[in-house]
């Protein structure tokens, strides 16, 4: 998934690979925004047609979302191109704050 | 558009300030505002320490006591400690790694008038209709029930200067990441550079947890939400929390740039490499990480139960550890150096055990059971005292004296400097030591007066005098930058003579540019390898070309000056029909201008080669 | 490359989003943003979840009794797809394609609107008929605050889309520009990050109960 890609010289050629290459991942795109909506459709699907127990249904959509959101990230927001280190670094450590908080917020805030 | 030193008039010259985007014009408006702000807040301490110098004292009345006390906290910390430190790391971080700027110059504009406008925002309450008076941390069971626009004054006022923080964090991040001259990786940056860039990183992540406290503050009081209700099924601990995951790391956002300052004091004034760097990285970026993990350790007396309380007092043991590497780094960079006690090294000299102090009280602290002993007691004041005054503001005073020369241009006098220091020295000492001990004998933090015959008289009038040493040694420094800047005589690129980082490697004060060609770095103190080898000044890593500048901009000024408006309108909504209309005015003053600044093109401008070449004898070189 | 050049198909390079240095700024500044802007989200969600149901009687209504699936779904599905369109209009951008992109945004800011539309629609819903209000109880101020900064964060991006399409409308891509759109786009994304948790710790996980 790299984005540098080599120069021959020729732009001409250039042009066309890189068109190429960039229409190839386009497809890549559409293949991913069919599985999120596959996830989301199983989602709702559980939590409305499914008869299934609390406890295993909102850890269950809870991992979907969590996959579905790293689709949107690696994907649509293209984390997986190179040159992504440091907003990763970043975008991960406020997610680990955030858990942090979540957490506390669900355990230790009682009233 | 040079600005070449021309004879300008006073107007020009606050027009120029008011619009620009120099990082080191905007250090200077940092530098002023936030010591303003830093004599404002330790007037209002003298008032604390004066109504306390003696049993059941009424010089002044136990309701403005509260808010004396509660604005002495809020404008230390938020507007004179934070602003402070920004105003060097705007001075001296993009020096520090070569670049001719920082990365977004019309943000870090924003950010300080977003901080000045909050700032006095918070600050007029004292004119209308009295302060905030629910403490520092503002806890809601209190601060919900306080009358009048105090904490509706606090809760926009730090809204508005906590986002110029978050701005001024990411750019400090970007331009540290971005902007480093050739040869500068990650590992030969001075540790100023590393402590801001960490300290940049806690900004980012804690403050927003503040943002969205102070939203729910400000809709409870002035909206009718209910988060902190609970007779609406509110809960007031959730601001609690949501403040301390922010004022935890807070307290790390200020101490590390102090570590950083001291770090560069040391090493420079011991003529040594400073010892074991990489692992003062690694301490630096362990602390940050860690400093996210600790918060509930202000909460022990809530009732989280054991469990919570035993993790967050285990967590909080731990940053002993990369704290103590810190500390013995220190110790081992002076250790068979040449040491020059320059006004600078003697507050470095004095940091460390100051610093170590307050260290220990804080291990002390984080022993849950004892803890419940020392909560809210001058205890915990007289630690966290030692922490902020030992480590922030003795770096702060040391910075002023080591970077005054690159700021100015003209060196703050050693002798009046070193009065200041052991004035400030012996007084903070002479002020706070004594109130450990007034805590453990059981006086409660935040009481406006005390019973004679508890024991408590002496101590207290103890800590009153040093309180005043203090405050003479801040009049002193004054008096230092007055007649210093009356008799301005100019000094060379490397005032100390013992410099190592690229700051001292470019005149004082720079040209605006910074580097006429970008320097070649060859490794840690890299002014100071080529100065081992002879050398006068850095070797260029480019030819002499045309150098691109950001435009000034009047545009930071409107944004903040509408949230400033519309802040007014949100507060007085609820008692007067102008309310909603001054609201909408201010909203739509920073949105308008939001909305210019997207529109205009705005391209900045080039200085060419040959006025450069033109430049020489202004010493502008790399 | 200088941010005014004048391109063509030949010159574009592979990455417009960070052919200068002020685009790599940029970029970098505003993930970082993102990253901050997660952890106001993250507070966000910790306080709706600590205050969820938490109401002072008992004749309030809950989230089991005010989420209708068919709506819930029908944001999802359009928010979803605003963000597949972006990416075209990102795609068409790295094609050098103004056109084409211009036109993929205008559909990115239709489903958004779309979006807004029904968001306002469904408070005002629970408003009416539920009596569940910003200021009614604990719950409702977590609920509106929520999903409200939500809506806020789409109105906003919606605004910043719109003026960027206005803006440039007549001039085409320039080096200048492409990162500007790029970074719109990026918030775009991120907006929809913060909904896949909005429907399903909110939404879905309410109806659960």
């Amino acid at each position: 998934m790299a984005n540098q890609q080599p120069t021959t010289g020729n732009p001409k050629v250039d042009i066309e690979y890189r068109r190429k290459k960039n229409a190839e991942e386009m497809r890549y795109q559409v293949v991913t925004f069919t599985l999120m909506i596959f996830l989301t459709l199983i989602a709702f699907a559980a939590v409305g047609f499914g008869d299934l127990s609390k406890w295993f249904t909102v850890p269950f959509i809870l991992l979907l979302a969590v996959v579905q959101v790293i689709f949107q990230l690696y994907y649509f927001m293209h984390m997986s191109h190179k040159g992504h280190e440091a907003p990763a670094l970043f975008l991960y450590s406020g997610a680990l704050v955030g858990f942090v908080t979540v957490l506390a917020f669900v355990t230790i805030v009682w009233w | 558009m040079s600005t070449y030193a021309q004879k300008k008039g006073v107007g020009a010259v606050i027009w120029d300030y008011l619009t620009t985007v120099d990082h080191k014009k905007i250090a200077i408006l940092y530098l002023i505002a936030g010591g303003f702000f830093f004599i404002l807040g330790g007037l209002e301490a003298m008032v604390i320490r004066i109504q306390l110098a003696i049993p059941d004292n009424n010089f002044v009345s136990a309701g403005f006591y509260n808010e004396v006390l509660t604005m002495h906290g809020t404008t230390m910390i938020f507007l004179a400690a934070m602003p402070l430190l920004f105003a060097f790391m705007n001075a001296i971080v993009p020096l520090q790694i070569g670049a001719r700027d920082v990365a977004f110059p019309f943000l870090n504009s924003l950010g300080f008038w977003l901080f000045f406008f909050g700032g006095v925002f918070l600050n007029l309450s004292w004119f209308l209709g009295g302060a905030p008076d629910a403490g520092w941390t503002s806890y809601a069971s209190l601060s919900l029930a306080s009358e009048g626009h105090g904490i509706d004054f606090y809760a926009l006022g730090l809204q508005i200067s906590g986002a110029g923080t978050l701005i001024a964090g990411i750019n400090f991040l970007v331009t540290i990441i971005n902007m480093r001259a050739p040869g500068m990786t990650y590992m030969r940056m001075p540790l100023f550079t590393w402590t801001t860039f960490v300290a940049s990183a806690l900004i980012l992540f804690a403050f927003p947890a503040l943002t969205v406290g102070l939203f729910f503050m400000m809709f409870d009081r002035l909206f009718g939400s209910n988060f902190f209700d609970h007779t609406m099924g509110g809960n007031t601990v959730i601001w609690e929390h949501l403040f301390w995951i922010f004022g935890h790391p807070e307290v790390y956002i200020l101490v590390l740039p102090a570590f950083g300052i001291f770090s560069d004091i040391i090493s420079t004034f011991s003529r040594k490499r400073l010892f074991g760097y990489s692992s003062m990285v690694f301490a630096t970026v362990l602390i940050g990480f860690l400093g996210f993990m600790v918060w509930a350790h202000h909460m022990f007396t809530t009732g989280l139960g054991p469990i919570a309380n035993a993790i967050f007092a285990v967590a909080t043991m731990a940053i002993a550890v990369p704290t103590g590497i810190k500390i013995f780094n220190w110790l081992f960079t002076m250790w068979g150096g040449s040491i020059k006690f320059t006004t600078p090294m003697m507050y470095a000299v004095a940091f460390v055990p100051s610093f170590v102090a307050g260290g220990v009280t804080g291990v002390m602290l984080a022993v849950a059971a004892a803890d419940y002993q020392y909560h809210d007691t001058y205890f915990v004041v007289a630690h966290f005292h030692y922490v902020i005054i030992g480590g922030v503001v003795l770096s702060l005073l040391a910075g002023t004296h080591y970077y005054w020369p690159k700021m100015f241009g003209t060196m703050l006098d050693e002798f009046l400097g070193k009065i200041t220091f052991w004035l400030f020295l012996i007084g903070f000492h002479l002020t706070f030591f004594i109130q450990h001990f007034l805590g453990l004998m059981g006086m409660p933090r935040r009481i406006f007066t005390f019973l004679p015959n508890q024991g408590l008289e002496i101590g207290n009038l103890v800590s009153t005098i040093g309180a005043f040493f203090m405050a003479v040694a801040v009049i002193v420094l004054l008096w230092n930058i007055v007649i210093t800047s009356v008799k301005n005589v100019k000094v060379g690129n490397d005032p100390w003579g013992d410099g190592r980082t690229l700051e001292w490697a470019i005149s004082s004060p720079p040209p605006f540019y910074n580097f006429k060609q970008l320097p070649l770095v060859r490794g840690l103190d890299a002014y100071w390898i080529e100065k081992m080898e002879g050398k006068k000044e850095m070797t260029p890593a480019e030819p002499l070309g045309d150098i691109h500048m950001p435009n000034s901009s009047f545009i930071p000024f409107m944004i903040s000056l509408g949230l400033f408006i519309a802040a007014f309108g949100a507060m007085y909504r609820v008692d007067y029909a102008w309310g909603l209309p001054v609201l909408v005015v201010g909203m739509a003053i920073t949105l308008l201008s939001m909305l210019v600044r997207s529109i205009k093109d705005d391209h900045g401008f080039h200085i060419h080669k040959e006025d450069l070449i033109d430049d020489k004898d202004k010493g502008g070189k790399a | 490359m200088h941010a005014e050049e004048k391109m063509t198909n030949e010159t574009w390079p592979a990455s417009p989003e960070k052919a200068t240095l002020e685009a790599k700024n940029k970029f970098l500044g505003f993930w970082f943003f993102l990253g901050g802007e997660t952890v106001l989200f993250a507070s966000l969600f910790a306080t709706y979840l600590a205050l969820k149901d938490k109401v002072p009687t008992g004749d309030h209504y809950l989230a089991k009794d005010l989420f209708e699936m068919p709506l819930v779904f029908l944001m999802t599905m359009l928010l979803l797809t605003s963000s597949l369109t972006s990416v075209y209009a990102m795609y068409h951008m790295k094609n050098f394609a103004f056109k084409k992109m211009q036109l993929w945004l205008g559909i990115t800011v239709l489903l958004g609107l779309t979006f807004l539309g029904l968001e306002i629609y469904e408070f005002n819903h629970y408003v009416h008929e539920y009596n569940h209000t910003f200021t009614s109880s604990a719950f409702g101020s977590a609920f509106y605050t929520l999903v409200g900064f939500h809506g806020a964060h789409v109105a906003f991006g919606l605004l910043w889309i719109i003026s960027l399409m206005i803006r440039n409308a007549k001039r085409g891509l320039s080096l200048y520009n492409a990162p500007k759109f790029y970074v719109a786009s990026l918030y775009w994304h991120f907006i929809d990050v913060v909904w896949v948790f909005i429907f399903t710790v909110v939404y879905l996980m309410g109806m659960v109960g």
